[in-house]
């Protein structure tokens, strides 16, 4: 088979690793796995086009390897293991969108990256390209384990109690392809973070890993389990406060145990792992899984820390410089300038070493695509990543991208860059800093459009005095109610309807994704795109006006109820 | 599959190479175009078309054919369903984002 007229000679992206970016560094086991497994999708391509294979004895295999048929076109999932790539991978993803795609791609919720215009015949061709730089689109589908998503700060933030990284590469080693559990009843999400801020969104993940210290400085693993949005969304539930380093995979062995064998196989509504546990209560499934951890041959699912020390010494460390804490250059740009002290406030977090901070890019520009960026925006951020955070770019699961490690010093010149490219808005957490799923306009299950609405509100509150002024304020929109918009745990979450035949929006109010996870209440009957958009002026609206000193809009709305905003949104009804 | 309405139909799919919207034609091929299609009125037509995207299906020309309801216009045939005229139209956004550098 030949690759599509598309991919012709265009040069591939300059190679050379950059050697301090903190992703775990592959070995020749790794490489020729993804070389073998890429050789077997090759083949099965050529099957199915040849016809040896039937659609419905193909669709599985295509899925296993991330290729999903939407609405226009095949669409590729990449996986970007616990959202950490290198500028070289970025080079690369930003090459195969220019060749195989229409030149741009979309970040995802699960901190993975779509191309939304892939040909199956130029399918193969592009796994060579991922696997040159240690890509693949493995674990991005299916009933299996599913790559495993961690805090965007990771190895960074200065609350950070312990590098999740280094155990979410230990989930991937154990996870990939485990046979036990490629036939899980359904799919199944890891989440882990390792500081008390829960960037990661653990609560509303099949099991989210809070890893942590013990009394003697011991690691060990906050465990919740049973999370989850969709139909019947979930806050997961803790299952152990504190489990030692060692026993990890032998706990998480046991958990899945359970789940595969009372999963409900039977109704795909009640599948996942939250409704077993929602159905046997936490208390009963506490027991199951303490007494399949039991019987287990303990020793032979020991994590050796040897193991973990090993996995440790393959990520880069970063050779930072001496700094003062506190930058004199920052300070004088922030006082000099004030669009660029904003977006220091926004978009700049703490980083644990002196003198350096971590930068956000939202991929949030007023009326933009969320999570979009394009091949020239993507190989100008890798460039960005080299000069100025040692060849790293993060992935959040917010449809932002982070560069984690840039001297303070050189903040007003990396924001400067950024504006350049449009990535310079300085809205991180505001009102503006929209997730949303690629709804109707590329997904096969939707029932409305997420996209167009998105860009609505983003113009409506363009004006960035406005958004700060409004302060944090989390919108999430999902084009269906499997929930890939996350708009169960929005501030403000709207979930796109078929109303007959009709595109239509529900509104809910007070989720949060954060330690403090909650599932929004529905306002009231679902509105027009038109009508969502007033409504949203309007519940923006009654907080301005009610908000105490201090107050965050889901302060507010705590202490005043929703009737409030309710009555307002609905009262020209 | 399309519930069984009164409405005109057209027969589309997606076509197994790359996944483009195709829709039938009166020649019993595939086009691009939704405006190509052949536009349907009585049922046991559909019927038949369904039949030629089938084993065009079974060629391994086509991916999970079916029929969709219409409204004849003067440029041709307009798909009744959001879903489907985004099909036939593309995104309804810009493909590239906004401030695409
Ligand atoms: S929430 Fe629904 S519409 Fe949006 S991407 Fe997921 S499945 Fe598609």
């Amino acid at each position: 088979m030949s690759p599509s007229a598309a991919a012709r000679q265009i040069a591939p992206p300059a190679r050379g690793l950059p050697s301090h970016a903190g992703i775990y560094h592959y070995d020749q086991v790794d490489r020729d796995f993804l070389k073998e497994r890429v050789e077997q999708f090759r083949r099965q391509v050529a099957r199915r086009l040849s016809g040896e294979l039937t659609e419905d004895e193909f669709k599985p295999l295509r899925l296993m390897n991330g290729l999903y048929l939407q609405l226009h076109a095949y669409m590729l999932r990449i996986a970007v293991p616990y959202g950490v790539l290198t500028s070289r991978q970025v080079r690369q993803l930003a090459h195969i969108a220019r060749i195989y795609d229409k030149g741009f791609g979309h970040f995802t919720t699960r901190q993975n990256l779509q191309l939304n215009w892939i040909k199956l015949v130029d399918v193969p061709a592009i796994l060579d390209l991922l696997a040159e730089v240690d890509l693949h689109a493995i674990q991005t589908s299916g009933n299996c384990i599913r790559n495993v998503t961690s805090d965007q700060f990771a190895g960074a933030a200065s609350d950070e109690v312990v590098d999740p990284r280094h155990y979410a590469e230990v989930l991937r080693q154990w996870s990939t392809l485990h046979p036990e559990f490629s036939f899980l009843p359904r799919k199944f999400k890891i989440a882990i973070t390792g500081s008390s801020a829960d960037r990661a969104a653990i609560c509303i993940h099949d099991v989210g890993l809070i890893a942590k210290r013990g009394a003697n400085g011991q690691v060990g693993f906050e465990v919740y389990v049973g999370g989850g949005l969709g139909r019947t969304p979930f806050i997961a539930k803790k299952l152990r406060d504190f489990l030692p380093e060692d026993e990890l995979i032998a706990y998480l062995e046991a958990v899945l145990r359970v789940y595969n064998a009372y999963g409900r196989r039977d109704n795909i509504y009640k599948a996942r792992i939250k409704i077993l546990v929602h159905e046997l209560g936490i208390e009963k499934f506490r027991e199951e899984v303490e007494a399949e951890f039991a019987r287990m041959p303990r020793a032979q699912y020991r994590l050796d820390p040897a193991i973990v020390d090993g996995i440790k010494a393959r990520f880069a460390s970063q050779p930072y410089e001496t700094l003062e804490p506190i930058s004199g250059v920052l300070a004088r740009a922030r006082l000099e300038d004030h669009a660029f002290n904003r977006w220091v406030r926004t978009n700049v977090a703490a980083h644990r070493q002196p003198g350096y901070a971590i930068a956000t890019i939202t991929l949030k520009p007023a009326g933009g695509i969320p999570g979009d960026a394009s091949a020239d925006q993507l190989d100008a951020i890798a460039a960005l990543a080299e000069r100025y955070s040692f060849g790293e770019i993060r992935v959040t699961h917010e449809q932002n991208l982070v560069l984690a490690h840039v001297r303070q010093d050189d903040l007003p010149a990396l924001w400067k860059a950024l504006s350049t490219i449009g990535f310079g808005e300085a809205n991180s957490g505001l009102i503006t800093d929209i997730i949303a799923c690629p709804g109707l306009d590329y997904c096969a299950l939707a029932n409305a459009r997420s996209i167009p609405l998105a860009q609505r509100i983003s113009e409506r509150f363009a004006d960035l005095d406005r958004q700060h002024d409004i302060g944090e304020l989390k919108i999430k929109i999902s084009g269906c109610i499997n929930a890939c918009g996350h708009h169960h745990v929005g501030h403000i979450g709207i979930l796109g309807v078929d109303k007959k035949g009709v595109e239509a929006y529900q509104l809910t109010l007070g989720g949060s994704a954060s330690e403090e996870g909650a599932i929004g209440d529905i306002m009231g009957p679902a509105l027009s795109a038109d009508e969502a958009l007033d409504a949203i002026g309007a519940v923006v609206g009654v907080y301005l006006e009610q908000r105490q000193d201090g107050e965050r809009f889901l302060d507010t709305l705590a202490r005043i109820g929703h009737t409030p905003f309710k009555d307002k949104v609905y009262a020209a009804h | 599959m399309a519930r069984v309405t009164d409405a005109p139909k057209v027969v589309t799919a997606n076509r197994l190479q790359d996944g483009a919207v195709v829709w039938l034609t009166p020649a019993g091929d595939w086009s691009i175009r939704v405006q190509d299609a052949q536009v349907q009125t009585e049922n046991a037509p559909v019927e038949a078309a369904l039949a030629i995207a089938r084993a065009s299906a079974a060629r391994q020309e086509v991916v999970d054919p079916y029929a969709v309801d219409v409204a004849v216009e003067a440029a041709g045939p307009r798909p009744l369903k959001t879903r489907e005229w985004i099909r036939a139209a593309g995104p309804s956004i810009d493909a590239l984002p906004a401030s695409a550098a």
